[in-house]
């Protein structure tokens, strides 16, 4: 069963832009790449699109489709009505590169600033032992597919582009949250977490978790427990006098 | 490199106005009646049956009728408008306004920081939680302690009130410290502070059960939050009406 669909796909680059509509073929069972790559193959030859696995693994297609940050590859077009004019724009928060595609070394920038996993000295590799039940909450972050639709859709980065410097997004303070959960890590991510990577910043508002297509409970399981974990350490008189009484580092 | 030029807020086509709009109106309904009712200072006890209402529990100044201050009247009467619950409600307010769930709800249909996912916030600057007075919202973890002990007195009086029987005012009364209970159970602090710090669970397995069980219910913290809060202003409302004489309780055993 085929219909004409109506769509507005945002073209341009840095130098400016504009939604441009198409009327493109839709077939049952596509998702909105098929439409785009329909799009390219018929109609505009030269619209950039960045994607590569079509399954929802490798985090390359995000873009947002009315308004709302989501996979290409994911997005159903049985979910619109046959009459709806489907929008496809461009991550906002991140800078242009054309019309589809965006820039996202932003994100590569936090990632390095992550310190890397700190086992014990005397622990070389092949002799770390641990339990299941130990690692299973930094499990749930190694989901991430790192498409940065989290990072796209918070606020904290996405209204205010000043605090790109300050904050790390999401994304970035799970690995941190990774990292400090981590029965084998030995290096303070607490205080980091909230000095150098900005979590007073994150004001919990939940969109993180609300476009994330893997399902990861990234402020209830990393954020939270973060700022926990930090009001321990700097907020939390009766925990700081616990650990100077019972000796606890 | 700049941004896509998109002037438009939001393209979003769905109603995203519509839950920050539901969760500002209840909110605010919600502000209103207990504003109302702890300012009104009357028809919180029901002598025949030993009904106390949570909202004036516990009731610890001399203005308290006798019998329904279960814990002694610490506090002269207190001078104009004041009524007893204005010494417990900066508690209870502090566990609600500092709670994760509400931050998110009034964040989100308060202060529209932002009003919905992907839509831009009206606000020209930024700070979240780093600075004073937000930075504050540090300290939900003694609030939760507080609210703890006003539970576990909320738990005394729906206890105390079967002494006269049981009637509809007591399943009321225990539904409320039930869900009262399930919500302060489901805390993030709650669940940090149970196991959510440790970093072997192994070493710990009382509390990586602990951990385990308070995680399943604050996955419904929401919920929790909305139902818990909707049903002390029914128990109260159920209070009052008893207490004014306006409906009389439905008893079922004497």
């Amino acid at each position: 069963m085929s219909y004409q669909g109506k769509f507005r796909v945002w073209r341009g680059d840095d130098s400016g832009g504009a939604l441009e509509d198409f009327t493109v073929e839709v077939n049952e069972g596509e998702v909105v790449l098929d439409i785009i790559h329909r799009l390219q193959a018929t109609q505009a030859p030269d619209l950039a699109v960045r994607w590569n696995c079509k399954a929802g693994k490798c985090g390359s297609c995000s873009a947002e489709i009315n308004g709302r940050p989501r996979l290409l590859c994911m997005t159903r077009m049985s979910v619109f009505d046959e009459s709806e004019t489907i929008t496809v724009t461009p991550m906002r928060t991140f800078p242009i590169i054309r019309d589809l595609v965006t820039d996202v070394s932003f994100n590569y920038t936090k990632a390095r600033e992550v310190p890397s996993f700190a086992p014990p000295k005397d622990l070389a590799p092949g002799e770390y032992r641990m339990q299941q039940v130990d690692v299973e909450r930094s499990q749930e972050f190694r989901k991430c597919i790192e498409c940065f639709l989290c990072q796209n859709t918070c606020h904290v980065v996405r209204d205010h582009e000043e605090n790109k410097e300050v904050f790390s997004g999401p994304r970035f303070l799970m690995r941190v949250a990774e990292l400090e959960m981590h029965p084998l890590d030995t290096a303070d991510r607490v205080d980091q977490a909230q000095d150098d990577h900005g979590l007073g910043y994150c004001n919990i508002t939940k969109c993180c978790s609300e476009v994330c297509p893997e399902h990861i409970h990234i402020t209830d399981n990393a954020l939270i427990p973060m700022k926990e974990r930090v009001a321990d350490r700097k907020y939390d008189p009766i925990v700081w006098l616990g650990n100077k009484l019972f000796r606890r580092s | 490199m700049a941004r896509a030029e998109i002037a438009a807020r939001t393209l979003r086509t769905d109603r995203w106005w519509l839950p920050p709009l539901t969760t500002f109106v209840g909110l605010l309904l919600i502000s209103i009646y207990a504003a109302f009712r702890t300012f009104q200072g009357d028809y919180y006890w029901v002598d025949q049956y030993h009904y106390l209402t949570p909202m004036y529990s516990p009731c610890l100044t001399e203005e308290c009728v006798p019998a329904a201050s279960h814990f002694g009247q610490w506090f002269p009467a207190l001078p104009g408008f004041l009524t007893p619950p204005v010494i417990i409600i900066p508690f209870l307010l502090g566990f609600r306004i500092t709670c994760y769930y509400y931050r998110k709800a009034y964040y989100r249909a308060a202060w529209a920081s932002p009003p919905a996912c992907a839509v831009a916030e009206p606000h020209s600057k930024y700070t979240g939680e780093t600075r004073f007075p937000l930075i504050a919202q540090n300290l939900h973890r003694y609030f939760f302690y507080a609210a703890s002990i006003l539970l576990l007195i909320n738990i005394y009086d729906a206890v105390l009130a079967f002494g006269t029987g049981v009637g509809l005012g007591n399943i009321i009364l225990l539904v409320n410290v039930a869900l009262l209970g399930a919500y302060t159970l489901s805390c993030h602090s709650c669940r940090h502070i149970a196991g959510g710090r440790l970093k072997h669970f192994s070493k710990h397995p009382v509390r990586y059960w602990m951990w385990t069980q308070i995680s399943k219910l604050n996955n419904r913290h929401m919920l929790l939050a909305w139902a818990s809060l909707i049903f002390v202003c029914l128990t109260d409302l159920y209070v009052a009406l008893v207490a004014s004489g306006t409906i009389s309780d439905l008893r079922f055993i004497n």
